[in-house]
């Protein structure tokens, strides 16, 4: 016959002690900690080459200089973003240099009469509206002040798709507290970047309208 | 060291603290409301260089100006063309949705035949040689067993190229039935031919105007002649004056500087007690009527018989007499009269884009108005606008069996001689075919526009009449009430894919034509009706195929408007205001050389019907005013399309949820006409007519005159698609046709009704 006291002592006797559960604890706690910010990016993203290695330095020394060359106002005043296969060919019907990248381009696109599949960094959802016109001819603002030094580069970056949602890593940015600046040296592209940038240089967010038409 | 329950709970627990602290919840979340905006089926408009293509909206009679922003090969926006003559830029939301229709899911597919009975919406898909080698046969086999008089066309207009095209085939096969579908055009139209002797229709400069008097026109509500009234309206200084007379507080009368509310079938008096005014205290222009008035005093005919003149017909309707009519009073009327009278560029208007018909006597004692004021042919007044004349033809030979056949009477009695000038009866058709012994007196009809069994009053009477008729084939673009019993789809392109000539739009003062043209390829597999007559025509051989020497409707228009078409295609129309005739004394056509106030005509074709009493015919509504002691009246409403085409889903939107509210319509009813049948808002109840009955729900409008529930028309429609079929009920089905004895044209402006709580 046991008295209550040995019934208590069994029990304690039966458990785990308070240490070992926190030891658990905390090895949960790292194990999600380190899953979740080295493990969880990489899951998050994959990573893809650009289909062509494109050199805008040289490109920008035979255009004058001038992003505008190719990237380029409609005479509706929208925005013709990456260039076509049309525009592309105007100059590379046939190869101009020894070049491996451009031959691949000629190979491959010119003489199959494909566009190129670019992977845009800052494409946006289309449920969101961007004028180029009002940022570049209203505002007068630089190409740089968004998309980085691109113009100096001489090669692509590679690009980091989101599995989920199939847009850039740059709309978000590099760092996953979005905190810095991102590695290419031009903005992040979150809503609230806009509204940021809106509000110091016009004094408001802006309306929810002006963008989600 | 024990491994438990409590270790496995510490490590979840510390993971889930972990998480937090991590930005796998934070960034997840963002990433799926992205992932959700983006899912495959959320339609996403094409990305790319945009082009504008000036075009014009061809789903009403109004011809509106249209620039339609495309990309790539998608017609992405329609906004109104900025510098067209008729509306200047302004649109209807009929115009502006019409992508809806042009991609939505109404659309016939491809030609095709009946596989089921007629309307189990049953179909079997079939080539377009085997469609046109079906009619072909069909219309070969009446021919040869002289019967090309039992075929009937069916058209929403006479006035464009392709409808030509049909009338003219019609000729040259042999049937005098070339049909056009009834609008509030056609008593205009006949008025202006017996008071002015033209052929064409009454234009109103309403910029220059300074009063416009409108006896219950839809001015500002309808489609007929929205874009032009608007934009007209929107540029007018605040010095024009605009007094509607309508039963009804319609946004037309909302807009208005003074709205009369008259009593609805008592705009004749009206018209007539406002002459009578005008008359009594000598305010009419006595130059105009001296020089190029007929038949204002008393007149004699050829045979010595004297007649009344319009001094002696107004007579009878002194105000006090109107007043009573009208349930205005007689200060109002005197008012009125004088007002308009004094105006300097007064027009008097009837019949634009109403709902409800006028009766020949209706748009001729308004139009008399006009002649009081003796303002035609200058700014602010009335132009003479003839009927399209800018399409230039070769002559045709026919044959033996053709000649035969067009002298035929016309099944729908028009042109006859107890309706001599009327062009079209079609109203008359189902009676025409129910009545008939034995077989059908239509054997095969052609439904070229239009869809009858849905604008027809009385529908079910037509309806009735269809089933009688062996051989059908429709070229409608949607699957409509009328393709719904058709036994052979041949579907015409949308507007924005096809081209179409557009005449001179009703009301519109000066000359314009526009040119509707392909803005897109089109979606599937469709063509003109105009090449597939063409065809036809060639496929029949002999005289019929001489007849159409064009390879197509194209070409067609490109040798017949030979340098207009070069306009036409840069600019998108042509207009011509300057070589308007301003002298007055050639553009009275009448056997007098005058304006006739009481036509001679009229009289002449009066008295071939055995009424010698020369008077104004007051429409009397049928039905027992005990057991219907209410009446029901249609009305127009811009965000609603009372056409042969339904609404799109996008106008069905945007109405009031007093208007419709899921399936149910509602009537509009004054309170203290809705009490005494102990109805309050919202209340379900049914409305019933002679003709019908429908399901409606009650909207309490202090706007309308007591004892009338108005209905507003295009609803209740069966065809299209799901978005847009079994909403409401379709208010022509309650009011069947009174026929207008002096022209036979349908004159009911409404219809005796009941209501009772359901």
């Amino acid at each position: 016959m046991s008295t209550q006291s040995d019934n208590q002592t069994a029990a304690a006797g039966n458990r785990s002690s308070g240490w070992v559960v926190f030891v658990f604890f905390m090895i949960g706690l790292v194990a999600s900690i380190i899953s979740g910010w080295v493990a969880f990016p990489k899951l998050l993203y994959s990573t893809k080459q650009q289909p062509i290695d494109f050199n805008h330095q040289v490109h920008l020394e035979q255009m004058g200089g001038q992003c505008n060359a190719c990237h380029f106002f409609r005479e509706d005043g929208s925005f013709s973003g990456s260039p076509t296969l049309e525009e592309c060919k105007s100059c590379h019907m046939y190869p101009m240099t020894g070049n491996e990248n451009e031959q691949k381009f000629i190979d491959e696109y010119v003489n199959q009469d494909k566009e190129v599949p670019w992977l845009i960094y800052a494409e946006q959802p289309p449920c969101v509206f961007f004028s180029h016109a009002a940022h570049v001819r209203g505002a007068d603002m630089q190409c740089a002040t968004c998309h980085g030094d691109i113009k100096n580069s001489t090669s692509l970056r590679e690009y980091q798709e989101n599995r989920l949602t199939g847009y850039s890593r740059d709309i978000w940015g590099k760092s996953m507290l979005r905190l810095g600046e991102p590695d290419h040296g031009g903005r992040r592209q979150k809503m609230n970047d806009c509204a940021e940038c809106h509000l110091k240089e016009t004094g408001s967010k802006g309306n929810c309208f002006q963008c989600h038409k | 060291m024990k491994i438990d329950r409590r270790c496995f709970l510490s490590l979840v627990i510390g993971g889930a603290v972990g998480t937090t602290l991590t930005p796998v919840p934070w960034k997840l979340t963002d990433d799926i409301a992205i992932w959700s905006q983006n899912w495959p089926w959320t339609p996403v408009p094409e990305d790319g260089p945009s082009k504008f293509v000036k075009s014009v909206c061809t789903q009403c009679p109004g011809g509106c100006g249209i620039t339609v922003r495309t990309i790539g090969d998608r017609a992405i926006k329609i906004e109104g063309q900025p510098d067209h003559p008729v509306n200047n830029g302004s649109l209807c939301p009929r115009a502006i949705s019409a992508t809806q229709h042009l991609y939505g899911p109404s659309r016939i597919q491809g030609p095709m035949k009946r596989a089921g009975e007629r309307g189990q919406g049953k179909w079997e898909k079939i080539s377009w040689d085997e469609a046109i080698k079906t009619v072909t046969e069909k219309l070969a086999e009446l021919r040869t067993r002289g019967k090309p008089h039992t075929v009937a066309c069916i058209s929403d207009t006479d006035g464009n190229g392709s409808s030509y095209l049909m009338d003219r085939f019609l000729q040259a096969y042999g049937s005098p039935n070339f049909i056009r579908t009834p609008s509030s055009a056609d008593a205009q139209e006949l008025a202006l031919y017996l008071s002015c002797g033209r052929q064409g229709t009454i234009g109103y400069d309403f910029r220059k105007a300074d009063f416009i008097l409108s006896f219950g026109c839809a001015l500002m509500d309808g489609c007929d002649t929205a874009g032009q009234v608007m934009s007209a309206f929107g540029e007018q200084d605040k010095k024009t004056r605009l007094v509607q007379i309508e039963a009804r507080l319609s946004d037309t009368a909302a807009k208005a500087a003074q709205w009369v509310p008259a009593k609805p079938g008592s705009e004749t008096a009206l018209a007539l007690g406002l002459g009578h005014v005008i008359v009594r205290d000598g305010l009419y222009n006595k130059a105009f009527i001296d020089n190029h008035g007929f038949a204002f005093e008393d007149w004699q005919d050829d045979a010595g018989n004297t007649h009344p003149g319009y001094r002696s017909l107004v007579q009878d309707h002194s105000p006090d007499k109107v007043a009573k009519a009208t349930g205005l009073s007689e200060k109002v009327i005197e008012s009125l009269a004088r007002s308009f009278a004094r105006a300097h560029r007064p027009v008097a208007v009837s019949g634009l884009g109403s709902a409800a018909p006028d009766s020949l006597d209706q748009a001729l004692a308004v139009f008399a108005l006009n002649a009081l004021a003796g303002n035609f042919q200058k700014p602010g007044g009335v132009f003479l606008i003839d009927e399209p004349d800018y399409l230039s033809w070769t002559e045709m030979k026919i044959d033996k069996t053709a000649s035969a056949g067009n002298q035929h009477p016309r099944v729908d009695g028009a042109g006859s001689e107890k309706f001599a000038h009327t062009r079209y009866l079609p109203n008359r058709l189902p009676e025409a075919i129910n009545s008939a012994k034995g077989d059908s007196p239509v054997q095969a009809l052609l439904v070229a526009g239009g869809n009858p069994l849905y604008t027809l009053a009385d529908p079910r009477a037509a309806q009735k009449a269809f089933e009688k008729i062996p051989f059908i084939v429709s070229f409608s673009t949607f699957i409509d009430e009328t393709a719904e019993q058709a036994d052979l789809l041949l579907p015409h392109p949308h507007f924005l894919e096809s081209y179409q000539d557009v005449p001179t739009p009703r009301g519109m003062a000066h000359t314009v034509v526009s040119l509707a043209r392909p803005v897109v390829k089109p979606q599937y597999d469709t063509r003109h009706m105009a090449d597939v007559v063409i065809q036809i025509a060639k496929n029949l051989g002999g005289f019929i195929e001489n007849a159409f020497p064009w390879k197509n409707y194209e070409d067609f228009l490109r040798k017949s408007l030979s340098d207009q078409w070069k306009t036409l295609e840069k600019k998108g129309f042509w207009s011509d205001s300057r070589s308007r005739d301003t002298s007055l004394d050639k553009i009275f056509r009448t056997s007098s050389q005058r304006f006739e106030f009481f036509p001679m005509s009229k009289f002449a074709a009066m008295n071939g019907n055995g009424n010698k009493k020369a008077g104004v015919e007051k429409i009397e509504l049928p039905g027992n005013i005990d057991k219907l002691p209410l009446v029901l009246v249609p009305y127009t409403s811009m965000r609603i399309s009372d056409g042969a085409v339904a609404n799109t889903p996008f106008m069905t939107k945007t109405l009031d949820a007093n208007v419709v509210l899921e399936n149910d319509v509602f009537v509009e009813i004054n309170p203290k006409t809705a009490s005494e049948y102990g109805l309050s808002q919202g209340d379900k109840a049914t409305v019933k007519t002679q003709a019908g009955r429908a399901e409606v729900r009650v909207n309490l409008f202090e706007g309308i005159m007591p004892g009338l529930v108005a209905m507003p028309a295009g609803l209740g429609r069966t065809g299209f698609s799901d978005y847009i079929a079994g909403k409401g009920a379709n208010v022509y089905s309650l009011i069947a046709p009174a026929a207008d004895p002096a022209s036979g044209l349908n004159a009911a402006w409404g219809a005796r009704a009941a209501i009772a709580k359901a």
